[in-house]
């Protein structure tokens, strides 16, 4: 009896930790986007990128709403994204890398939008109605990011030669960032068996054989035989984070419980 | 590169608010080719709702009539009601036409 009430407390807070992760790295990536504000390199594309970066705040405000739900102690999703610190938050490590110049911030964009379209998709077919919910309604929007990365690839790949050196540049940083989103832990065994996680080590050919095709579309190499950076799983960050939350989370922080 | 531009080409975009109902302009944009002008107008003019359907067109493919051909295009229409489809006496059993 015992057992087996510490099992579905367990559980509970798998999903917990499993819901966190998904909101976190939706909120530090939309974060990190919406630093183009103002800034990006023509009106139009300053519109796109600032709009996917909503896209992606709305699916962090859902998923943080409903992690919030699962824990179950009253907190809000506004609790979790402007009280907490680094060593509480779950994002992946490739979400609060710099932006740098717009080719970095472009393929970061299309490296996680080929992983999130894959993994969404399946999540939209988990045994919890609210994850697969909240993954069905996503994916028709990272359908469209993903084709807007994409497509800026192609053309700074087949540019000009800077716009090559700019991207390949940018790949070359980013690329130790890309295993991470493939790792599971024990939450993501744990949640699998229950039919509501996605298997990640699945997904891994099928990200690498688009990647693969669209780098090389776009004339950029990928470098063998480089260590893969490792530790948001265990809220373990690089030293961006910290920088990101203190912008992010300044104004609650200064004014607990504003309201307007 | 010639400096003083580099945007791109203008281009204008229609948009369609529902199946079967004419593009309407909405107003126009820079892109460098048809995909991302497509994706562009997707991004600025449709952000609310708007329509279902996107045309964009190179605004040098557009054909404008000048304003001096005003008079000689469009006035002569003006007193001719005979064009109008108003003289008929419609039966009650027909309903709307």
């Amino acid at each position: 009896m015992g057992n087996v009430e510490k099992e579905m407390m367990n559980t509970n807070e798998a999903l917990f930790n499993y819901t966190l992760r998904l909101g976190d790295s939706s909120l530090i990536l939309a974060q990190r986007l919406s630093e183009w504000t103002g800034h990006g390199p023509f009106l139009e594309e300053d519109l796109a990128l600032t709009n996917i970066a909503l896209d992606i705040f709305g699916r962090a405000k859902s998923l943080l709403e409903y992690a919030a739900q699962v824990e179950g102690k009253g907190r809000t999703e506004d609790d979790l994204a402007f009280l907490r610190n680094e060593r509480q938050f779950y994002n992946t490590l490739i979400s609060e890398q710099p932006n740098g110049d717009y080719a970095r911030t472009i393929i970061r964009q299309a490296f996680v939008d080929c992983f999130d379209l894959l993994f969404y998709t399946e999540l939209s077919k988990s045994s919890d109605a609210t994850l697969a919910g909240i993954a069905a309604k996503s994916i028709k929007e990272i359908t469209y990011h993903k084709r807007h990365s994409f497509s800026w690839v192609n053309r700074f790949g087949n540019g000009t030669s800077e716009s090559l050196e700019r991207l390949q540049k940018g790949c070359n940083e980013l690329w130790p960032y890309t295993n991470e989103l493939f790792e599971m832990t024990e939450v993501d065994q744990m949640l699998f068996a229950n039919g509501v996680a996605v298997d990640l080590s699945a997904l891994k050919p099928k990200w690498e054989k688009e990647i693969s095709a669209l780098l090389q579309l776009a004339n950029v190499s990928v470098q063998t035989e480089v260590h893969m950076q490792t530790g948001s799983r265990k809220a373990l960050h690089s030293e961006h984070l910290g920088y990101i939350l203190a912008e992010m989370q300044a104004l609650q922080r200064m004014h607990p419980g504003a309201k307007w | 590169m010639n400096g003083s531009d580099s945007q791109g080409p203008l281009w204008e975009v229609f948009v369609q608010k529902k199946s079967g109902q004419p593009f309407v302009h909405c107003g126009n944009l820079h892109a460098f080719d048809k995909e991302m002008a497509l994706q562009n107008a997707r991004d600025l003019y449709t952000r609310r709702g708007e329509g279902m359907s996107l045309w964009v067109v190179l605004s040098s493919a557009i054909v404008a009539s000048s304003p001096e051909d005003m008079g000689s295009f469009f006035e002569p229409s003006n007193d001719k009601i005979f064009r109008h489809p108003t003289f008929y006496q419609i039966p009650d059993g027909v309903g709307h036409m």
